[in-house]
């Protein structure tokens, strides 16, 4: 479980000070699945960073398993990183010319798992994303939903009590992030994992119960929604037509 | 968090980026390299020179008409004479032998082969003056200066360059197209360069003058040499006869007291104490050398880690990001330089080493390789590498995980 309580973020550009987060609260239990979801500028990306202890709010308190994240040094950051997040970036953020096997192994180097354990584990969340006939290939070999699955294996190694993922799909065309999607949408159903992801696109939005709107940095509407858009679904073309919607071609900020 | 732990990923990061790592290993190694090739040859010259004054005897007293051990000294029209050595030897007390020579440099020819040498007029008594000794044959006696004798003993060196390991005892070499017979040759020095006698060619003096030397060799009528060596009777004589010998030259060339001496008359001590200053330079031109190489490589260190700061960076980000606490980070980066400083300075050690070998075996110079140099060089370049590979680790480590991955 997380929660958020009045979270603020403000960067300072030259004299002016911008509002990224005006005060965001929010609670998430474990086992549910959750978009985040607003345009470009609404502080999605800067509230993902908080929420996956990557960033420290301005003000506010911010939970993770009812312990209090927001004043911590940063060694007991890179704790809670390394024991209670996996998170999932846009641009895969693979470690180059590494076997996807190593990759997935990263946070078990800083996690205290044994040598000899480590393995195993890695291997088991390649299993878990399907790319166990791949561990020894590097990177650059992979296709881009390949890249992204080791990476979601990587964020899934150690166990994390919640999943986070900004703009997971954002880089891959709607094939491949409806897989991606299926992923998600299957850690949630069979292991009770708990996903928070964040995205521009409502569609892809869609495919969860819950989604969270953000605007202007402020938590705007917390909308439940019933009817979970099973992933692998075409695309509408109403949805098409919408101008936030296209098919993940915003540039990331 | 154990070492054991931090150094494996080190390693790991590393054996990944294997480019990367050679390169780095590459700036050290020219930079120890240069270092440890170029100051033992420098300091290898060095000895040498002191060491071939030394070989000259500590009793040794040379008087010459060139300027080479007075250094600013004017050139001179004044000419050493074969009379002024014949005064010297008759008036100054306490010499326990001399010899008066003339040298030039003129081209000598052996059957197919032909090169320039220096070709020294001498007498009997040079051999135990200069402390030469003979290693085939014999030396020239003073029958071979009386009756004009076309013999010469030739040093080491001339011997394998004409003679190829043939025996050259007997053989003929055209000086200036005249024909001598080798009668003997000199035992080698062992040390190259100045002063050895191994690329000299020795005749009779008075051979020389009239068959070699010619209009060069002669002032007013009168018999120019190039120098007088002088063997004291003992150590504490050398400084009587260094001030008689000028006292003699004085007043054979009715110089008063006053006057520059167009002559050096220098000791050994004061040679040394002359080269001491050209050795300094010597040392301190090649000290500059190194130096511009060690910063060539450190360019090179810098470069690498400047191209890929980046990258790393980017590196460092998401490594914070999936648990790494700053601590690790900065392990690695350390446990990284230090690796590829040691990998690259035993090798630029070893690479340096096998330079000024090579350098000793072509009888170049004998280089002289000390550990003061080699532990200059190594540190050098490891604090290079670990200042150029651990600041910008250092630097990226400082910012938040988010930060460093949108790093550009």
């Amino acid at each position: 479980m997380i929660e958020a309580r009045e979270i603020t973020k403000i960067y300072k550009l030259g004299d002016d000070e911008v509002h990224a987060l005006d005060g965001v609260s929010l609670k998430i239990n474990d086992g549910e699945m959750v978009a985040i979801m607003g345009p470009s500028g609404s502080g999605k990306s800067t509230l993902m960073a908080i929420l996956g202890c990557l960033d420290t709010p301005t003000s506010g308190e911010y939970l993770v398993d009812d312990q209090p994240a927001a004043g911590l040094k940063e060694n007991q950051l890179a704790s809670l990183r390394a024991h209670k997040i996996g998170f999932v970036f846009q641009q895969f953020n693979l470690l180059p010319r590494t076997s996807a096997l190593e990759n997935v192994m990263l946070p078990l180097t800083y996690d205290g798992t044994k040598i000899k354990d480590r393995i195993a584990r890695a291997e088991e969340a390649l299993e878990t994303v399907g790319l166990k006939d791949r561990m020894k290939h590097h990177p650059n070999q992979l296709s881009g939903g390949q890249q992204q699955r080791v990476a979601i294996a990587r964020a899934l190694v150690n166990d994390p009590a919640l999943l986070l993922a900004d703009e997971p799909t954002g880089n891959l065309d709607s094939k491949t992030g409806a897989e991606i999607m299926a992923l998600f949408q299957e850690l949630h159903t069979t292991k009770h994992q708990t996903v928070v992801y964040v995205t521009h696109d409502s569609f892809v939005a869609r495919h969860t119960e819950r989604i969270i709107h953000l605007m202007d940095g402020k938590v705007v509407r917390d909308e439940i929604n019933k009817n979970p858009i099973k992933a692998g679904t075409p695309r509408p073309d109403d949805l098409l037509a919408n101008g936030n919607g296209k098919n993940g071609a915003e540039v990331h900020q | 968090m154990s070492i054991l732990n931090n150094i494996r990923i080190a390693l790991r990061a590393l054996k990944a980026n294997k480019l990367r790592s050679s390169l780095t290993v590459l700036g050290i190694v020219i930079g120890v390299a240069a270092v440890v090739a170029l100051l033992s040859i420098g300091k290898g010259a060095t000895s040498g020179i002191t060491s071939q004054v030394q070989g000259m005897g500590t009793n040794l007293v040379v008087i010459s008409s060139s300027r080479f051990f007075r250094p600013g000294a004017e050139a001179t029209s004044v000419s050493l004479l074969y009379s002024d050595y014949q005064a010297i030897v008759s008036e100054v007390k306490n010499i326990a032998s001399s010899t008066p020579y003339f040298e030039s440099n003129e081209t000598v020819a052996a059957s197919t082969r032909s090169s320039n040498y220096t070709i020294i007029g001498v007498t009997p008594s040079y051999e135990k003056v200069t402390l030469q000794t003979i290693d085939l044959g014999r030396f020239i006696t003073s029958e071979d200066g009386l009756t004009l004798k076309r013999v010469a003993v030739i040093g080491s060196t001339v011997s394998s360059d004409l003679f190829q390991g043939l025996n050259p005892i007997g053989r003929t070499i055209k000086i200036n197209n005249v024909d001598f017979e080798i009668v003997g040759v000199l035992t080698s020095k062992g040390t190259s360069g100045f002063m050895s006698g191994d690329s000299d060619v020795l005749i009779p003096l008075e051979t020389g003058y009239s068959k070699i030397f010619g209009a060069r060799a002669r002032s007013n009528g009168k018999n120019v040499l190039s120098g007088i060596s002088i063997s004291a009777a003992d150590a504490n004589s050398v400084n009587s006869v260094v001030s008689e010998s000028e006292t003699v030259l004085r007043s054979q060339h009715n110089l008063g007291l006053k006057d520059t001496l167009p002559f050096s008359v220098s000791s050994q001590a004061q040679m040394l104490s002359s080269l001491s200053s050209i050795t300094a330079t010597m040392t301190a031109l090649l000290g500059a050398i190194a130096g511009i190489s060690l910063l060539v490589g450190g360019i090179g260190i810098m470069n690498i880690t400047l191209v890929s700061v980046t990258e790393r960076t980017r590196e460092i980000g998401l490594r914070k990001a999936v648990g790494a606490p700053r601590k690790a980070i900065l392990f690695q980066f350390l446990v990284e330089t230090v690796t590829l400083s040691l990998i690259g300075g035993v090798l630029g050690i070893a690479f340096g080493s096998a330079i000024a070998g090579v350098v000793s075996f072509l009888g170049l110079i004998t280089a002289v390789i000390t550990w003061d140099v080699l532990i200059l060089a190594f540190t050098f370049s490891a604090l290079i590498g670990l200042f150029f590979g651990i600041y910008p680790a250092w630097q990226a480590s400082k910012l938040s995980p988010i930060e460093a991955l949108r790093y550009e």
